[in-house]
């Protein structure tokens, strides 16, 4: 025990020193960045947070309370929560395909996947809204079995899900390709059946990526505007979603009331992700035997 | 919408410049004078205006020797008046609703109460009413609202909650409940809710509404301004919509105005109101009347007398009171609008 202890304290020493040497300006990068990310992310959260302060409990209480905001914090949640879990499954997909296979096209499928994100949302939800609509390409096979999707929830999570798949495909494709094969070769040598391989070997790897990407995909789906108003259909306490709520807050120049209603969005998004954050690092501990 | 906010940021853009020439151009000789001028608009109005804009060009050089650069914002009218509020230096504003000029006057003092009698006709040079859009050969039969709350007919309309269509829509039908069953306020609201309920789709726009008819073929009837109406079968010949105007609907003013604070600051007095001014003159008219909005020249009115049915139009003093008093009552959070889409 002493001997482990006295030859790990030079190393940790050494290796202090060493990141030292080699990026210098500890001080100075992170004083840019905190400045930084004070200008253009606390100042106006805050001056979020100073509007809405500004009702009173009460009011503020009533603002968010209302049975129809109430109503859209459901169908949003529920929505992105659809949206996320079909994007952790799918996402997982396509980043094992993009990692672990070689095909003619790869990288453009690479490129594409990063589409949503360059795709102005609202184009992302007319085009989907198209498509999907009764007389649409996929619309009039789906309207024969039965199923409506655009202008109705279902077509909320279809959105919500298009424009934030790329969080977890981005999220799982690093850790992915740093998984060695040869931990998953091992363990068929020893006669490990396929599905004991994903189960033991690579899904204990990949699980936080996933849950991170699905955290930032849910986060994201709860705010998105453009692409869900098109396709929603908008009906009162059916598919009605947060964004439009406040939205519709600043079109009877009720700003306090919109801001109320975004701190709470904002809150929800910042404890989840924070929550994620704690949870992945613990997680990430025991894996690695920290 | 993405497109509208790139307008605004190049209109900004477009002022700094100005402001630039401006500078340069008061250094220089005083002659040759460049005047500049902002109207701030409401989404759909983008043609109109780049058209009028040649029309006042010419006007205002023959008169004064002047040319004028003019640069357009186009956005939904209650986001541009927000953008006024929070100090975009626009000289005019011309919108398609009367509640955000007055937003103007409530809340930045920017202009007088009374700005509405600063030009004729409540300053609104122009003005629509809400009709109603069938497809080919109106299998459904529409004539008049009564046709709209059967029950195998499918209203698309934009939404009363975000747009000001919606709400012209909602107050058109106000009125003509109100027409039909006196002070019986029970069927008034029986009405309106048998009217809204239904709508399967509320886009938050007037366009939106039009693409959701026209393009993904939804519903029976679509609600929105005459102008619009009028415009979709010339745009879609092919589709053999057939325009209906209903014998009562709303009287929807497009009401323009200067905004003093920033007209005094920036020197631009005569050249803005002489740019709304001139929206009345015969010529300004023939052109509002091409895109379908119904004007108050005579010699107009009388050459295009076929396109737009006479009815009974009725101005929001005589649904409503006052706008304000519908704001209030109807579209408020918790207003009658919230109460009828109650979950039933």
């Amino acid at each position: 025990m002493a001997t482990t202890d006295t030859a790990e304290r030079p190393a940790k020493k050494l290796s202090a020193s060493a990141t030292k040497r080699v990026l210098p300006g500890f001080g100075l990068s992170l004083g840019i960045s905190l400045f930084f990310i004070s200008l253009v992310l606390l100042l106006p959260i805050s001056g979020l947070f100073i509007r809405a302060a500004g009702m009173g409990w009460e009011e503020f209480w009533f603002v968010i309370t209302d049975p129809r905001v109430v109503a859209s914090y459901k169908v949003t949640a529920l929505a992105a929560l659809a949206a996320s879990l079909f994007n952790c499954v799918f996402g997982l997909l396509l980043a094992w395909v993009l990692v672990r296979y070689e095909f003619p096209g790869k990288r453009l499928l690479d490129a594409i996947m990063d589409l949503p994100f360059a795709l102005p949302t609202a184009v992302a939800g007319i085009t989907l809204a198209t498509l999907f609509a009764e007389s649409g390409w996929y619309g009039q096979y789906l309207a024969e079995l039965g199923v409506e999707v655009a202008f109705t929830p279902v077509g909320i999570v279809v959105a919500m899900a298009f424009t934030s798949v790329p969080f977890v495909v981005r999220t799982v494709q690093p850790v992915l390709e740093e998984l060695a094969p040869e931990d998953e070769e091992a363990a068929m040598s020893l006669g490990a059946s396929d599905l004991t391989v994903f189960r033991k070997i690579l899904f204990p790897m990949l699980w936080p990526a996933v849950v991170t990407g699905g955290a930032l995909s849910f986060a994201r789906s709860l705010g998105e505007y453009g692409a869900v108003i098109f396709i929603a259909g908008n009906s009162p306490y059916v598919s009605e979603v947060i964004s439009l709520m406040i939205f519709v807050r600043l079109e009877e120049y009720d700003f306090p009331a919109a801001s109320a209603i975004a701190a709470v969005v904002m809150t929800v998004s910042l404890l989840l992700l924070l929550a994620i954050n704690v949870w992945q690092g613990r997680y990430l501990k025991r894996l690695h035997g920290g | 919408m993405p497109n509208s906010s790139f307008s605004g940021s190049k209109a900004r853009k477009g002022l700094w410049f100005s402001a630039l020439a401006l500078a340069f151009s008061l250094s220089g000789p005083a002659t040759a004078q460049e005047r500049e001028l902002l109207n701030s608009s409401y989404d759909i109005a983008r043609e109109l205006f780049a058209e009028y804009n040649v029309l006042f060009q010419e006007y205002w050089k023959e008169k004064t020797g002047q040319s004028v650069n003019i640069q357009q914002s186009h956005a939904g009218s209650s986001k541009q008046a927000r953008a006024i509020l929070q100090g975009l230096d626009a000289d005019v504003v011309t919108y398609n609703q009367v509640t955000d000029v007055n937003i103007l006057a409530e809340r930045g003092n920017l202009i007088p109460e009374d700005w509405a009698s600063r030009l004729p006709n409540n300053s609104s040079p122009y003005y629509s009413t809400m009709a109603f859009l069938v497809r080919e050969g109106n299998p459904k039969n529409i004539q008049n609202w009564d046709d709209l709350v059967r029950e195998d007919v499918e209203l698309i309309m934009p939404n009363p909650k975000t747009s000001g269509n919606g709400r012209y829509t909602y107050l058109a039908a106000l009125g003509y409940a109100q027409d039909r069953f006196g002070d019986d306020q029970e069927k008034i609201d029986a009405f309106l809710s048998d009217l809204l309920g239904p709508v399967k789709v509320f886009d938050s726009g007037g366009r939106g509404a039009t693409t959701t008819f026209v393009e993904r073929g939804l519903g029976d009837v679509l609600l929105t301004f005459e102008s619009e109406v009028n415009n979709i079968p010339e745009l879609n010949p092919d589709k053999n919509f057939q325009v209906v105007v209903p014998k009562v609907s709303f009287l929807a003013e497009f009401p323009v105005t200067w905004i003093d604070k920033n007209i005094e600051k920036k020197g631009t007095e005569d050249v803005a109101q002489a740019y709304l001014k001139h929206l009345y003159s015969e010529e300004a008219q023939r052109l509002l009347a091409s895109f379908n909005y119904r004007v108050h020249n005579e010699t107009v009115k009388k050459e295009v007398a076929e396109k737009f049915p006479e009815l009974k139009l009725m101005p929001i003093q005589d649904i409503a009171g006052s706008w304000e008093n519908a704001m209030e009552t109807h579209f408020a959070s918790g207003g009658k609008l919230d109460q009828l889409q109650r979950r039933r």
